[in-house]
């Protein structure tokens, strides 16, 4: 492809930095980013998979109303990307379709 | 907007009061029959059992203490193929129906014990057969990889299955009115005025006529009845819902307890509660419903619940239905029951024709007569 | 689980409006607690104003940094703040439960008042469901909590108040901004007009529109006005390529990578629905909100509701009624209490905020196409349930959005009507010839946020 699809840091106030994976790719994000903030800031887009007709959707309201940023967040399908600040070591997927259950039960 | 739903026709040969799964059921059965049928509904915000049940065609175990009940069920259960073929070929509708066989899951052996007992007098009750099984906890574990570790094991019934309760819904509204039926949102029915062998409706959006009555409202039956001169003692009882969100499939029977759902959703229930007209939830009830359901799938422990409701189920006081003609109002009917997804086969089937022509199901229905209740 | 604590007052939302009631109640000696779902303080009007982001403090402007005097009153002693805690559920017996880093806990309160802000009004028109459309709140909330700005090329299309603020900070932030498409229609202005009294005595907001609009103008960039048919269609990797809409006789395609849309803001009225409160529908605002009395108290004696949740009057008239009702529920539960004239100094202060609303109600009532859309138009994002089908569900015999909801899963996705509700109200409302108000909204259930079942099972208490 390579269209840049990053949304832009602007001049911001020093805060820590923290570096998580993203698509298997690390990258830098800041405290205080939301997951959701972070992956855009990546250029990721579209960030998951409707589980109804697989098309693609990405964050729209970032504020936890519309849930369209649900993502796999360390291994756990579904979460809101918007409502979770980004820790150290994070690795993020795209959320693809309906959540798969895998564990152990016995 | 449908011509019909403009203006609601004045007079019927048939009216049904109460739109639900068995109002519906029966309105299609009749009108089946060449009939003109009218269903008058409460609307939308009506106490609906239908739009809250947990969706299971389910056989074992139904009627332990009336076998007349296991019949009509086992009956349905035959019929629920065809009834569901008919609808999807004539609606485009896909019910959802999966009847392969459902299991009733226990978690101790004195659970299952007492389950096996119960499942054992029936077939003693049934001459004609009463399939059933008892599996342990590693037959089980063959059928549902995911079950849990501490399970005691399962029954299971051959004739159980499961639908999605409201596209059955809606088929049957589609279905009932491609025939000529008509849907009609009347309100409330306030009144039912028998007259010179025909009724008069009075409900909150006009008065309607008929030439025959069946009344399906539901709890609203405790209080129509008597104008026709049928007694319903009937009384609320809740069941908690709770639903999880989509997840890939991986239970593949329905069980008492816990079903997916085609769509990927999970839904966990079955609590029994005396709360009159409440059709809220509990966080306690909702957490035990929630525990059992993880001890049977540890899965389910990361997966998100999504919504949870308090559904009226409509009781009479040894649980079996009603099917009954009024004596001092001929032509006047009165049906309830706590299975209307169950017997959505029968309703439609042999339970309409009995209303429309007369005709003796295969079942006595002398069995549900609410004079029981008066012994 | 252990004895739950009790509280004299639970507070949801620490915005304006629960910012301030907490200040208000925590001087009056209540034992109060604060939950909220951000991780800092401030709601989305003031988002992380207790460590602002940006170096430059001119980009979100003044209003902004005026939320730092909020901030004080969540220290006070009696004032507990719970940050990431997400409420999912409030039983009529007053318990409340919430979750907090994969934990719930359950709390007791005496009152409880909701103060969960707005949300953007959801704008169902072809092509918001595509990648690369989002809010203006949505890229004002990137702005303010991680100083990002969106990927260009940009257009913002809609109308009302935010979308020239999100402009004028754009623009301020260096942001190259494609177009605005504003879809404000012409025939607003006259019916705005029949409101100007209220808009001269409110002449501060009047101003501070004027004033955004030069911004815009001077900085060059494209503003189209009373554009109407505004879509967004897809490229080939399916994400955002452009963007169409009709000027007049006018047809207009423009390339573009982010579309920022906003048609208002409505209560968001999800607990107080879950709780069974009274509603009522604003014909003027175009969305319902809580039946209230004048001290905010809603159907419920023990519940409370302040700020936008209750009603849209924007940040200000939010603090003033959070201060007012904390005060009358401190009056309830006998303890001191603000003395008359500075009750009746804040009931002043209110209506001069509340007195540019009909002007600008009128003004930025969003065009039909947005509230009633028509065809093959997602309304039910989660469902993906199009504008058609639930017209066509009418048909048979639908009268109301629960109907609805049973015969197509519009709502019963993970957001749980929130984007759908007005939307599929209206349409019914539309097919049906009467109001949303006669059609109802959805029966809103338990648990308001997702909740694992694990959870859940962790609180029962039998065995």
């Amino acid at each position: 492809m390579v269209e840049d699809l990053s949304f832009k840091r602007l001049p911001c106030n020093e805060r820590a930095a923290v570096e998580i994976v993203v698509e298997g790719r690390k990258v830098i994000a800041y405290e205080g980013d939301s997951v959701a903030a972070a992956v855009m800031h990546a250029g990721l887009r579209p960030t998951r998979k409707t589980a109804l007709s697989d098309v693609g959707r990405a964050p729209y309201c970032m504020m936890g109303v519309c849930f369209e940023c649900l993502m796999n967040i360390n291994g756990k399908a579904n979460i809101q990307a918007c409502m979770t600040e980004v820790r150290e070591g994070m690795v993020i997927t795209v959320q693809q379709g309906a959540r798969e259950l895998v564990g152990e039960i016995r | 907007m449908t011509e019909s739903m403009r203006s609601p026709r004045g007079s019927s040969e048939v009216a049904v009061i109460g739109g639900g799964l068995v109002g519906l059921c029966i309105a299609l059965g009749i009108q089946r029959q060449g009939l003109e049928v009218t269903v008058y509904d409460e609307g939308d915000i009506a106490l609906r059992a239908s739009r809250g049940n947990f969706g299971l065609v389910w056989v074992q175990g139904k009627g332990d203490n009336l076998p007349e009940y296991a019949r009509i069920t086992r009956l349905s259960a035959k019929l629920w193929a065809g009834l569901a073929d008919d609808l999807t070929q004539h609606t485009g509708i896909d019910i959802q129906l999966q009847q392969q066989g459902g299991l009733f899951v226990c978690l101790t052996e004195s659970e299952l014990q007492h389950r096996q007992q119960m499942l054992a007098a029936m077939a003693q009750e049934h001459p004609e057969g009463y399939p059933f099984e008892v599996l342990d906890l590693q037959q089980l574990r063959e059928m549902m990889p995911d079950i849990g570790p501490e399970i005691a094991g399962a029954t299971w019934g051959p004739e159980d299955g499961h639908v999605n309760p409201l596209y059955l819904m809606h088929a049957l509204v589609n279905r009932f009115e491609s025939l000529g039926g008509q849907f009609v949102n009347a309100g409330k029915v306030n009144n039912i005025v028998p007259q010179s062998g025909q009724f008069l409706l009075q409900a909150t959006q006009g008065t309607f006529s008929c030439n025959k009555v069946v009344l399906a409202a539901g709890l609203g039956n405790k209080e129509l009845g008597p104008m026709v001169g049928i007694e319903a003692p009937v009384s609320p009882n809740r069941g908690q819902v709770l639903i999880a969100e989509r997840v890939r499939p991986f239970i593949n029977y329905p069980t008492g307890h816990v079903r997916q759902t085609v769509e990927g959703t999970v839904q966990c229930g079955d609590s029994k509660e005396d709360v009159g007209l409440d059709t809220g939830t509990t966080t306690n009830i909702l957490a035990q419903i929630a525990r059992r359901a993880i001890t049977m799938f540890p899965l389910l422990k990361d997966v998100n619940l999504v919504r949870s409701w308090g559904a009226l189920r409509i009781m009479t006081p040894d649980g079996n239905p009603i099917y009954q003609q009024s004596e001092q109002y001929p032509g006047a009917y009165l049906v309830t029951c706590h299975s209307g997804v169950t017997l959505a086969a029968a309703h439609s089937g042999p339970i309409a024709d009995w209303i429309a022509t007369g005709a003796n199901p295969t079942v006595d229905l002398e069995a549900f007569h609410g004079r029981r209740f008066k012994l | 689980m252990s004895m739950q604590q009790q509280y004299d007052l639970v507070i949801i939302g620490a915005g304006p409006a629960g910012m301030a009631a907490a200040a208000e109640a925590g001087e009056a000696g209540l034992n109060t607690l604060v939950l909220d779902e951000q991780s800092s303080a401030g709601g989305q009007i003031y988002r992380r104003i207790g460590q602002p982001v940006l170096q430059d403090r001119s980009i979100l402007g003044q209003d902004y940094y005026a939320g730092e005097a909020l901030l004080a009153g969540l220290s006070h002693p009696l004032v507990t703040h719970i940050v990431e805690a997400t409420v999912w559920e409030v039983s009529k017996d007053k318990r409340l439960f919430f979750s907090v880093a994969g934990k719930s806990r359950e709390v007791g309160f005496k009152k409880l008042l909701l103060a969960t802000g707005a949300q953007e009004r959801p704008v169902p028109f072809p092509g918001w469901t595509l990648p690369g459309v989002m809010t203006c709140g949505a890229a004002q909330i990137l702005l303010k909590s991680s100083g990002l700005t969106p990927v260009e090329p940009l257009v913002i299309g809609g109308s009302g108040p935010l979308l020239l603020l999100i402009s004028c900070q754009l623009i301020r932030a260096g942001v190259r901004i494609e177009a605005i498409v504003d879809t404000t229609p012409v025939s607003n202005y006259r019916r705005a007009l029949k409101e100007i009294k209220g808009a001269i005595k409110g002449w501060r907001y009047l101003l501070k529109g004027l004033r955004m609009l030069k911004e815009i103008r001077s900085s060059g960039v494209k503003y189209y006005q009373s554009a109407t048919e505004l879509s967004a269609a897809p490229g080939a990797d399916g994400n955002l390529a452009s963007i169409g809409f009709r000027t007049g006789t006018v047809q207009h395609q423009l390339a573009c990578q982010t579309l920022l849309v906003h048609q208002g803001v409505i209560p968001n009225t999800q607990l107080g629905r879950a709780l069974g409160l009274a509603h009522q529908w604003d014909e003027v605002q175009q969305c319902w909100k809580p039946t209230l009395a004048d001290n905010g108290n809603s159907s419920h004696p023990d519940i409370f509701i302040a700020g936008d949740s209750g009603g849209i009057g924007g940040a200000v008239a939010a603090e003033v009624q959070g201060r007012l009702v904390a005060n009358d529920i401190a009056q309830q539960l006998c303890r001191t209490s603000g003395t008359v004239n500075r009750v009746n100094r804040l009931r002043k202060a209110l209506a001069a905020q509340l007195v540019i609303r009909p002007f600008l109600d009128h003004l930025y009532r969003p065009l039909d196409m947005f509230l009633r859309p028509q065809g093959e138009t997602i309304v039910c994002r989660c469902e993906e349930v199009s504008a058609a089908e639930i017209r066509g569900l009418v048909k048979h015999g639908c009268v109301g959005p629960n109907q609805t909801k049973a015969f197509c899963r519009s709502g019963m996705g993970p957001c749980q009507g929130r984007q759908c509700g007005s939307t599929v109200a209206a349409l019914l409302a539309d097919e049906l010839g009467n109001s949303p108000a006669e059609v109802g909204y959805y029966n809103i259930r338990f648990p308001i946020k997702p909740v694992s079942l694990g959870e859940l099972a962790s609180l029962d208490q039998t065995d």
